[in-house]
């Protein structure tokens, strides 16, 4: 059984492609021959049910697996048409393009400006005190955080409240200027407040960044994402437009996923 | 028609519940008695210790007054500034000028219970300051160990009834002897001092430190970030869990039959007897270092990894500061049984009589449990109270080093 893929996607200018990637844990396999391409200009979602490897293959997108001792990927990711499984690939390089945003919200306990200026000074994005304080303001005001942090940078980036520190997380990932952001469920431990804020800056961030979230609410696939790819049992099922997906799905198994079927 | 009981109130829940209760009450009460328990036996143990150990910290002295007037010892500085100045002294006959007056003031029997090297005391005085040859000054010179006794109404009679004179005529008291802090270890009690064994201790553990800290926590996390799970790795951490309950004499075994044959000279030495308590105390840090290690949420790993950090960054950046904490306190627990063990040391030769502080990390040396070790098998019935004095001294020592530690954690703690 083959992914059914959309046929009204030529305008896609992919800034990742996988071809045919399996991934295992160990002998078991949790991603089974997925080929996709990510969009440049979009927000792509993965919806699915629980266990059905779409976190596994996010976690791909920037070798995250690796440190897994028993994770195994096969097939090829390309990120600008280069294999970043490729032997040579520099992984810390490739974490620079490609950011992550966690399910839980992880920041460093360290300060509000040491959160964001970490990766810039590892990097060595920045040349003197005052370039970096440039990237920690523009990246706290991008992640729509700036005014209600900037008395306080100096205060642990533990103490703010989960939608805070989670967009302090995405603040973070932005400070290192990168090409594509992934998000694995970032607003599941939020409240819905905080989830609308995140969703609203998801909407922000889109175009500047190739955006991938992962979510289980179909609801906020629906509202954020331009592009939806409906994963289940390890396989990509249905590939699509996120409206398409969602008022005219083309497999059994989608349809009866987002009608609540199931998951 | 409610005439139903609810389910809370049917008597079978309230026994239930009460039973609950009694169970909690219970508990409590035997934890309470648990603490209750170990803090008399602590406070016995302290209050024993103190009381004893507060006569090891005073001695007795002959109060004795000398002219130098007239003694004829010739008072060049600059002589009495060379290493030899002691020798010099005795040549020119100070332990006679000594006696000589000691017999004036006490009678000849008074005289003969004058410590064996009361007069040193006296050189010693002199050297330092070379200005008391040209009057008369009055010295607490230590009363002999029989004397000391007989003053606290031990041993035979004529020997207290002379004591009780020579005390009734102030010229024999017990005073607070600081000097017990500033001497070595010598056979007589009234002349003995903690300093050598002090210093030995202090040696000791800087060795100790600095060869099992390092170690222990780059072996900590090496195999807790970057080995491979495998069998090699079991099989490791197997071998260094055992190592932790390997009893303390076989390292002292190790430390002879490896440290003193690659460096032959140095029995004795400090710096082979940290090497030795190292290898003990390395499989704790090791130990301890891996759970704070395994502390650490794999989140804050991720986080670091996903903004592009490598492995070593985000060990030394992230994993290390927020494992400190952790890595300290098996520290602390560490160098205590370090500084507490006797046996690995006693193979090694550091149970020698050492009269002098040690100048050096290889020069020979004994450490305050060894000392007390030592003192507790002597006859002489003065090591007793000297030997509670050291228990003291080790205590404090212990003390003050868990409290640095302690200050050191809670300031790598504050930071986040």
């Amino acid at each position: 059984m083959v992914t059914v893929v959309h046929p009204n996607l030529e305008d896609t200018e992919a800034k990742m492609s996988a071809r045919d990637v399996s991934v295992f844990y160990g002998d078991k396999m949790a991603i089974d021959n997925v080929s996709i391409d990510i969009p440049t200009k979009y927000v792509t979602a993965f919806i699915g049910p629980s266990g059905c490897g779409k976190s596994t293959f996010l976690r791909t997108l920037n070798r995250m697996n690796d440190t897994i001792p028993l994770a195994r990927v096969e097939g090829e990711i390309l990120l600008d048409g280069d294999d970043i499984y490729r032997s040579k690939m520099d992984v810390v390089q490739l974490r620079a393009r490609v950011g992550m945003v966690f399910q839980k919200p992880n920041p460093f306990p360290k300060s509000i400006y040491e959160n964001i200026a970490y990766g810039p000074r590892i990097h060595g994005l920045a040349e003197g005190k005052q370039e970096l304080d440039a990237i920690v303001e523009t990246s706290l005001q991008r992640a729509g955080l700036w005014n209600e942090v900037k008395d306080r940078l100096e205060d642990s980036g533990t103490a703010l409240s989960g939608g805070q520190q989670q967009r302090l997380c995405i603040a973070r990932a932005i400070a290192v200027d990168p090409e594509v952001i992934l998000m694995d469920e970032p607003c599941s431990a939020l409240d819905p407040i905080a989830t609308a804020k995140i969703e609203e800056l998801i909407d922000e961030l889109n175009g500047r960044y190739a955006i991938v979230i992962v979510t289980h609410s179909m609801q906020q696939a629906a509202r954020v994402s331009q592009r939806t790819a409906f994963f289940h049992l390890g396989k990509m099922v249905e590939y699509g437009r996120t409206s398409d997906i969602f008022t005219n799905p083309l497999e059994e198994r989608t349809k009866d996923y987002i009608t609540g079927r199931y998951g | 028609m409610n005439e139903r009981t609810p389910p809370m109130r049917t008597p079978a829940f309230e026994a239930r519940l009460k039973k609950r209760y009694a169970a909690e009450r219970r508990f409590r009460l035997t934890g309470i008695a648990a603490i209750m328990f170990s803090m008399i036996v602590l406070a016995f143990l302290l209050v024993t210790m103190t009381l004893n150990g507060v006569g090891g910290f005073q001695r007795a002295e002959l109060t004795v007054p000398v002219d130098f007037t007239e003694a004829g010892i010739s008072g060049d500085p600059t002589a009495l500034a060379q290493p030899g100045a002691m020798q010099s002294l005795e040549m020119q006959g100070l332990p006679s000028v000594v006696t000589f007056f000691a017999e004036q003031e006490l009678g000849e029997q008074g005289a003969a219970q004058l410590g064996t090297g009361a007069w040193r005391e006296v050189g010693r005085a002199i050297i330092d300051d070379p200005s008391l040859l040209n009057g008369s000054t009055t010295f607490d010179l230590p009363a002999s160990s029989d004397l000391a006794s007989a003053l606290r109404g031990e041993g035979p009679d004529d020997l207290q009834v002379l004591a009780a004179q020579l005390a009734q005529d102030r010229k024999l008291d017990t005073h607070l002897d600081f000097g017990f802090l500033a001497r070595s270890d010598a056979t007589d009690p009234q002349q003995v001092g903690i300093w050598g064994a002090l210093k030995g201790s202090i040696l000791t553990m800087i060795v100790t430190l600095a060869l099992a800290f390092p170690i222990g926590v780059l072996a900590a996390l090496y195999l807790e970030e970057y080995a491979p799970k495998n069998r090699w790795t079991d099989l490791i951490e197997v071998s260094i869990n055992n190592l932790a309950a390997v009893p303390s004499i076989i390292f002292g075994l190790l430390g002879l039959a490896v440290f003193l044959w690659i460096f032959p000279s140095m029995r004795s030495a400090p710096l082979i007897g940290g090497m030795t308590l190292a290898l003990m105390t390395m499989p704790v840090i090791v130990i301890s270092g891996r759970n704070a290690i395994k502390a650490v949420p794999p989140s804050i790993r991720d986080g670091a990894l996903a903004i592009g950090a490598s492995p070593v960054q985000v060990v030394f950046h992230h994993v290390l500061p927020l494992a400190l904490p952790g890595i300290l306190t098996g520290t602390i627990i560490g160098m205590a049984r370090a500084l507490g063990e006797t046996a690995p040391l006693l193979m090694i030769g550091m149970r020698a009589f050492v009269a002098a502080p040690p100048d050096g990390f290889t020069s020979p040396a004994t450490v305050l449990p060894v000392q007390i070790f030592l003192w507790s098998d002597e006859i002489d019935r003065g090591f007793v109270e000297r030997t509670s004095a050291a228990i003291i001294v080790l205590l404090l020592f212990l003390l003050v080093m868990n409290g640095l530690a302690i200050y050191l954690r809670n300031k790598f703690e504050k930071k986040w």
